[in-house]
């Protein structure tokens, strides 16, 4: 592969050096994070993490573990930068984004450290396009504090079985509404539209139910602006775990896999529109 | 003035229909000069259109079973007529499946290339198509803008690279910038390149070949000979580029640098307008450049050819 035959000397002033034999394992994943121009990249020697944010109350990361490069050689303990992720998948997808069989884009990514640009080098077919892309100062990603111990409600579903859901959602309505409970309705989705309140109810002993283990009920609001980019993972995914803590937050966890039949994971956070409000 | 054709052959109103097509992708309205051997498709670089300028010529016996034209006088045998080339185009599409096509010089309200077939239907009654384009004619006094365009005096010659792979780096860089720098050797190499501060992306080309000078000298000379029985001929030959005796096999001038680059930047539009017209892979593909100058970019067909001008901005 024409892009390996860069010298060993040349990789010396590389904080990191990333390689894959076929750029759309990233491009896609990185697809189902892609609202907002900016993103952070934040690499350690396990891997990967790409995260958005907007208006600090949704967070999208998406992980790549280091097993999935061909090569993922990192000389520090983190590496971050911020990148415009636009710019970037113009880049990745600089041969086309369309599939044709047997004919995919061999990736290399190299990020010298602070002040340097994100150099990627992509090779189809014999063409080669080398790509600087320039870096920012990463933001620190917010917290949102989401950990296992405040979790009351936790259910994973088949993505199948959200896909429609998602794609009829009334965009009039301002808010998603989840509701997850050990009783009736177990797991709704609502909104509150033009047309009308439309509900979602999954029963929890249904097949599309891998998981079901809520506590108490709750009811919790998001605003339909900041979860609808959530679809684009949610079409990627095979599965999603779908977790609120006792503060109302939200966290979507989605199962991808990708070309080459690897697993990577996709989740977004998000906070409540309004109070938590308890039946 | 007058004007009839017609087309038996299926795959020549196929083909006729796709340079059409693919002049209509090119320019909104264009010049469309009659000859007795030739069709010529024609823009004239204007500063309204950033400059671009199109020849695109068909040799008729390629095309037409029968062929009658009869100039504006004996001395200018030539038909000049202004045309919309998206409605010849929708027009062409429409009789695909005719047995003949015929295609005639009317005036209706206005000048019209009246475009008219039988075409088959499931009863033993045909049914008949017939479309009127309006066009204009162009005055006589005016023919001299329509010229054939000079080979301009390049700097590098290379053949292009699959217009497909062209036309997917093209249409993603167009996202990031609006002006690109195309730029090549005579060792066969192109780059596309684009700037800006966000980023800067370069696609190499390699191994591309380098037309023989002996190749465009011949190319000059076919040109010049189905232009010539046309009273706008250029009456000089265009000048060669310097230093075409030093080789023996044709290769350009020896005294440039193999490596060295010619480039030119463009508007990235004008560069990506022509390569989505593209609808037939051509049997050779090249690129002129002339250094900070313009772009010639040449499509060869077995019975047309294509030569769009791209100028270059600061």
């Amino acid at each position: 592969m024409p892009l390996s035959t860069q010298s060993q000397a040349d990789d010396e002033q590389y904080a990191l050096v990333a390689s894959m034999d076929n750029a759309r394992n990233l491009s896609n994943i990185l697809k189902a994070i892609t609202f907002k121009d900016h993103a952070i990249f934040s690499a350690t020697p396990n891997g990967l993490k790409v995260t958005v944010e907007d208006s600090k109350c949704l967070q999208a990361n998406a992980f790549i573990q280091a097993e999935i490069f061909q090569e993922f050689t990192i000389k520090e303990d983190l590496v971050g930068f911020q990148v415009n992720l636009t710019v970037l998948l113009d880049c990745l997808n600089i041969f086309g984004g369309s599939t044709v069989p047997g004919a995919s884009t061999a990736l290399r990514m190299c990020y010298r450290g602070y002040g340097y640009p994100l150099t990627l080098f992509l090779e189809e077919g014999g063409v080669v396009t080398v790509c600087k892309i320039n870096t920012q100062e990463p933001e620190e990603p917010i917290d949102f504090e989401f950990c296992s111990n405040n979790v009351t409600n936790k259910v994973i579903l088949l993505s199948e079985s959200l896909k429609e859901a998602f794609s009829e959602l009334d965009m009039t309505s301002e808010v998603l509404q989840i509701t997850m409970s050990p009783s009736q309705p177990y797991f709704r989705l609502s909104t509150f539209g033009n047309s009308g309140n439309a509900h979602y109810d999954y029963p929890k002993d249904s097949e599309m139910m891998e998981l079901f283990r809520c506590t108490k009920t709750q009811t919790n609001s998001y605003k339909m602006s900041l979860l609808k980019p959530s679809t684009k993972a949610l079409a990627l995914s095979c599965k999603v775990s779908v977790r609120t803590d006792v503060r109302g937050f939200l966290s979507l966890q989605y199962l991808v896999r990708n070309d080459d039949g690897q697993i990577c994971f996709v989740e977004y956070y998000c906070c409540p529109d309004e109070e938590v409000e308890e039946e | 003035m007058k004007f009839r054709g017609k087309i038996v052959d299926v795959a020549c109103l196929n083909h006729f229909t796709r340079v059409i097509t693919t002049v209509s992708r090119l320019t909104k309205t264009c010049v469309l000069r009659l000859t007795p051997d030739n069709l010529l498709f024609v823009l004239s670089g204007k500063v309204a259109d950033g400059g671009v300028s199109m020849w695109c010529e068909l040799s008729q016996a390629n095309f037409f079973d029968e062929y009658q034209m009869e100039g504006v006088s004996s001395e200018d045998n030539e038909i000049c007529l202004e045309v919309t080339p998206e409605n010849l185009s929708r027009a062409l599409k429409t009789v695909q499946n005719a047995k003949a096509v015929k295609v005639k010089l009317t005036k209706k309200h206005c000048p019209c290339l009246t475009i008219a077939a039988e075409l088959p239907t499931l009863s033993s009654v045909s049914r008949v198509v017939t479309h009127d384009v309006p066009v204009d004619v162009i005055p006589r006094r005016l023919w001299h803008e329509f010229k054939e365009p000079s080979m301009p005096d390049f700097d590098v010659s290379v053949y292009l690279p699959p217009l497909k792979t062209m036309k997917n780096v093209v249409d993603r860089m167009k996202n990031l910038s609006n002006f690109l720098v195309m730029e090549a050797n005579l060792s066969g190499e192109m780059n596309l390149k684009i700037e800006t501060d966000l980023v800067s992306v370069t696609t190499h080309f390699k191994d591309l070949g380098n037309p023989p000078l002996r190749a465009l000298e011949a190319l000059v000379l076919d040109l010049v000979c189905l232009s010539s029985s046309s009273s706008l001929a250029s009456t000089d030959l265009p000048p060669l580029p310097p230093g075409d005796d030093a080789s023996q096999d044709g290769g350009p001038s020896q005294s440039r640098d193999p490596e060295a680059m010619a480039q030119a930047r463009v508007d990235i539009r004008k560069l990506q307008q022509f390569l989505m017209g593209q609808q037939v892979n051509p049997s050779k593909a090249m690129c002129n450049i002339v250094h900070e100058r313009v772009v010639h970019l040449i499509l060869l067909h077995e019975d047309v050819s294509l030569q769009y001008f791209i100028p270059a901005v600061a």
